[in-house]
């Protein structure tokens, strides 16, 4: 069977075929439409018409879409949201939405209360709930909240409760959409609770992107399964994807620097992706990105979502070069997507980085007329100092002295050298400008915990057993082929400040969609 | 005397996170809940040491327990006035003046909203200059003052009177109870009277971290003048530039050891370097070369945000900056090193202050 992935970016969007050993077939890039589904059904349209695969030869859809990140941060298309927080007496001083943008709150909160329950951190009930609490609440949000938010103290550790509650809300409201905090998010509660909320929050916009991406495929004839991409560069079903869309959120840069390594064929490298305006650098570690150890700020909110380890640095294709008293400057400021208008190889004024490599004949070969009055002197003086910058950002990204592979994408990769110090080679696979897009194809499926153990019952290694158990059990529910699944991190970090024994514990398992090996 | 408003909490937060050498919790959660109470009741005064009067009654309140507990179990404004009202009615006179028992990480924050909440003054001081992770590790205990009546509470509504003989058994007794009521509580311990509180308290200590905090949220990018104003004012120094490029962490008597090795970048590029910490930061070395000792204090800071980073949150690849500074003179005693010095801690060498360790190494930057 054939792959099809799907990337919605902000400029453009990409559509990638994969054969069914994962080799790329054909990619295409249309512009991004309003109408979102527009730009993704011409994409498909695009990329079956001209590679000339039977739609029926097509079995798994990706898509990958910035559509959620983009809902929150521009703070439109949002559902109000009812949250109900599970932890009375506890928790009480620091109620749910304390510390938001009031803007996003004002778009999101139907109300919000605190009802009595929760656990404690080895799963000891703190108090009972109280049927009352929740009912009242309903009937107050009742034909104002169109999703409802609940996360409960120590949920991640047990989750019974948030689950009674949900059943309550059902009793009362009816059928609404309930995002529940275990579901999402780790150890942390006014982070989980935020992510939540968000969740709740992205339900209706979720819902269209995922009927969109749907409806295009079945315009167009293709009967295949429908995936969708998370920030870890895994998959969701339909099914998930439409519980959880906050999932989706920074699925590009992951899909980018997963693509990339697809194309070169690497598993543990450095990829720099190069654009008119900055260079964004990752580490691609066993298959996966590097995950950057800071929570996330998704408009001005803390949740604990993580998302790749990117450093990106102020040189792009378009950077400006200035020359002052014999000191060269190399950016930050760039000219950006005009680079085709202002640089001086397009005939325009202002010296970029564009303009120096195409003059010491490393790029646009038809072009060098344009910068041939630019001192060669100079030029390579730029260069140099270009080239440190990249090596400093390169080496800060490194974990070790050792030298790695380069793999390049963006269209603005022209201004790299070919020999980079901490460097073993530099590699620019085909079809690098549709990384994204790849990327979504390939996805795997995961599955994920994080919880604490206390080791007065249990081992240390019980617990760790128990913990990979759960986690594949969570990849079996994602779409995982059981007999493919493998644990790909184990994470146990001891509670501070507690003699009690207890152990947090982090899992992730991978496996296959149950098809086409990668190797 | 001065107000706490909530600007004030801001900077207090990054200042104390500093002060925290990487432990006593991330004070995130102490910095929403002292904003939060002081929308609530108003701002909190700030009292100075000298402004104390002799008979006025001083009491620390603070938190005890997991920080990973008190992320998810967020302590209620009842919870932590407590131990407060269970302490007034043993004593039976009221409260004058609360006081943070450590400037390190949320604990410095925690008085701040019983202040708020009772309506009562903060003083400017503390028990530690520092974060340390046991109960009896404060100057009061170094200075020969008994901790009992020591009052504990949880979120559930339990309190608790001990009355433990010495401050290590009060250490002891109060880690069990506070397993019990789920991993964390509240604490009052060490209530005294200004004129003694006067000769054991270190003073100034809460300014200390509202100006950490301002130099640090002014910092910016690769400069590091915020970081250096600070170095300067705490009279401490830089020890090294680098990336994280291993963390071994393990469990042990309920505290988390390890230790993590940083490859030098920019100028300290080629070296290598080793920070070892129970909870706290306690000990950094250059190859096998002491750089900085408990009770000294070594601060972790990311090395593009100037911003401090707690041992927890130390992760593989991490741009750090690594800085230390001279502890309050009151642990360089005999009996504060016997407390809180490496060997305390099971290092097998003997304390050198921070300064004559950085006049050997010739790095000294004041």
């Amino acid at each position: 069977m054939y792959r099809l992935g799907v990337d919605v970016g902000g400029t453009n969007t990409d559509a990638a075929l994969l054969d069914p050993y994962l080799r790329v077939v054909h990619t295409v890039k249309v512009p991004t439409t309003t109408v979102v589904e527009d730009g993704i059904y011409q994409a498909i349209a695009k990329v079956v018409k001209e590679s000339e695969i039977e739609k029926s030869n097509i079995g798994y859809a990706m898509l990958g879409t910035t559509h959620c990140t983009n809902a929150i941060v521009e703070r439109k298309r949002l559902n109000k949201v009812g949250v109900i927080r599970i932890g009375k007496p506890a928790t009480t001083s620091i109620p749910p939405f304390t510390d938001w943008p009031q803007d996003l709150r004002g778009e999101i909160e139907a109300g919000s209360m605190i009802v009595s329950g929760g656990y404690e951190f080895d799963g000891r009930l703190i108090s009972q709930l109280n049927r009352e609490e929740v009912s009242r609440f309903c009937r107050e949000i009742k034909g104002t909240a169109e999703s409802i938010a609940i996360s409960g103290v120590f949920a991640p550790v047990n989750k019974e409760q948030e689950q009674v509650v949900a059943m309550w809300v059902r009793e009362e409201l009816g059928d609404i959409p309930i995002s529940l905090s275990h579901e999402i998010g780790s150890i942390g509660l006014l982070e989980r609770e935020n992510a939540t909320i968000l969740n709740a929050a992205l339900m209706t916009t979720g819902k269209a992107v995922i009927n969109g991406f749907s409806k295009a495929l079945k315009d167009i004839g293709i009967e295949a399964e429908m995936f969708f991409s998370q920030n870890d560069g895994t998959l969701m079903n339909k099914t998930y994807a439409l519980r959880y869309p906050i999932l989706t959120m920074g699925c590009g840069p992951t899909n980018s620097i997963r693509g990339s390594a697809h194309l070169s064929g690497l598993k543990d490298a450095i990829v720099l992706d190069v654009g008119g305006t900055t260079s964004d650098i990752g580490v691609l570690a066993k298959g996966f990105p590097r995950q950057s150890s800071l929570s996330v700020n998704i408009g001005g909110v803390n949740t604990n979502f993580r998302m790749p380890d990117i450093l990106s640095i102020g040189l792009g294709g378009g950077t400006r070069i200035y020359e002052i008293n014999e000191n060269i400057t190399v950016g930050p400021d760039s000219v950006g997507y005009e680079i085709t208008k202002d640089s001086l190889i397009f005939g325009g004024e202002v010296l970029t980085a564009s303009d120096i490599v195409t003059r010491l004949g490393y790029a646009f070969f038809d072009r060098t007329e344009q910068v041939k009055h630019l001192s060669e002197e100079f030029c390579n003086r730029v260069f140099e100092k270009m080239t440190e910058m990249l090596e400093d950002a390169i080496d800060q990204m490194k974990t070790s002295s050792k030298e790695v592979p380069l793999i390049l994408s963006g269209g603005g990769s022209i201004i790299v050298s070919t020999s980079l110090k901490g460097v073993s080679e530099v590699i620019r696979p085909p079809h690098y400008d549709a990384a994204n897009a790849i990327g979504a194809a390939l996805g795997q499926v995961s599955g994920e915990i994080e919880r604490i153990y206390s080791l007065s019952q249990m081992s240390r290694e019980q617990a760790i057993q128990d913990a990979r158990k759960l986690a594949a059990e969570e990849a079996m529910k994602a779409g995982a082929d059981v007999n493919t699944i493998s644990i790909v991190s184990v994470e146990d970090i001891p509670l501070a400040y507690l003699p009690g024994n207890a152990l947090l514990i982090q899992v992730k398992a991978v496996g296959d969609l149950g098809i086409n090996k990668e190797e | 005397m001065r107000l706490i408003n909530e600007e004030t909490i801001e900077k207090i937060a990054v200042g104390a996170a500093v002060l925290g050498t990487g432990g006593g919790g991330d004070p995130y959660i102490g910095k929403l809940m002292a904003k939060e109470a002081i929308r609530k009741y108003g701002p909190v005064r700030l009292l100075s040491v000298d402004e104390l009067k002799d008979d006025q009654l001083v009491v620390p309140v603070s938190g005890m327990g997991a920080p990973t507990v008190t992320i998810e179990k967020i302590p209620s404004e009842n919870e932590v006035t407590a131990p407060l009202e269970a302490l007034e009615k043993v004593l039976g006179r009221k409260v004058d003046v609360v006081m943070p028992i450590e400037v390190g990480g949320i604990n410095s924050l925690f008085p701040i909203i019983a202040a708020a909440k009772k309506g009562l003054p903060i003083l400017d001081a503390d028990a530690m200059g520092r974060a340390f992770p046991e109960a009896q590790m404060v100057t009061f205990h170094l200075d020969g003052f008994k901790p009992s009546p020591v009052t504990m509470a949880d979120d559930k509504g339990n309190t608790v009177v001990i009355y433990p003989k010495d401050g290590v058994w009060s250490e002891r007794l109060a880690r069990v109870l506070t397993i019990e009521m789920g991993g964390s509580s509240s604490v009052c311990d060490y209530s005294l009277v200004g004129s003694d509180i006067k000769t054991s308290v270190i003073p100034h200590t809460l300014t200390l971290a509202e100006k950490i905090g301002e130099y640090l949220l002014d910092h910016k990018g690769k400069e590091q003048t915020g970081i250096q104003k600070m170095i300067e004012e705490l009279k401490g120094y830089r020890l090294f530039e680098g990336k994280i490029t291993d963390i071994d962490r393990r469990l042990s008597g309920g505290f988390t050891r390890g230790s993590a090795s940083f490859e030098g970048i920019r100028d300290d590029h080629g070296r290598m370097f080793t920070v070892f910490f129970q909870n706290e930061h306690l000990v950094a070395k250059e190859g096998d070369r002491l750089l900085c000792s408990t009770p000294d204090l070594i601060a972790v800071l990311d090395a593009e945000t100037g911003l401090p980073i707690t041992t927890e949150r130390m992760k593989y690849g991490a741009r750090v900056l690594v800085v230390a500074f001279p502890c309050h003179e009151k642990w360089r005693t005999r009996k504060g090193i016997e407390t809180a010095g490496p060997r305390y801690f099971g290092y097998d060498f003997d304390y050198k202050s921070v300064d004559e360790l950085q006049k050997e190494r010739g790095t000294c930057i004041d």
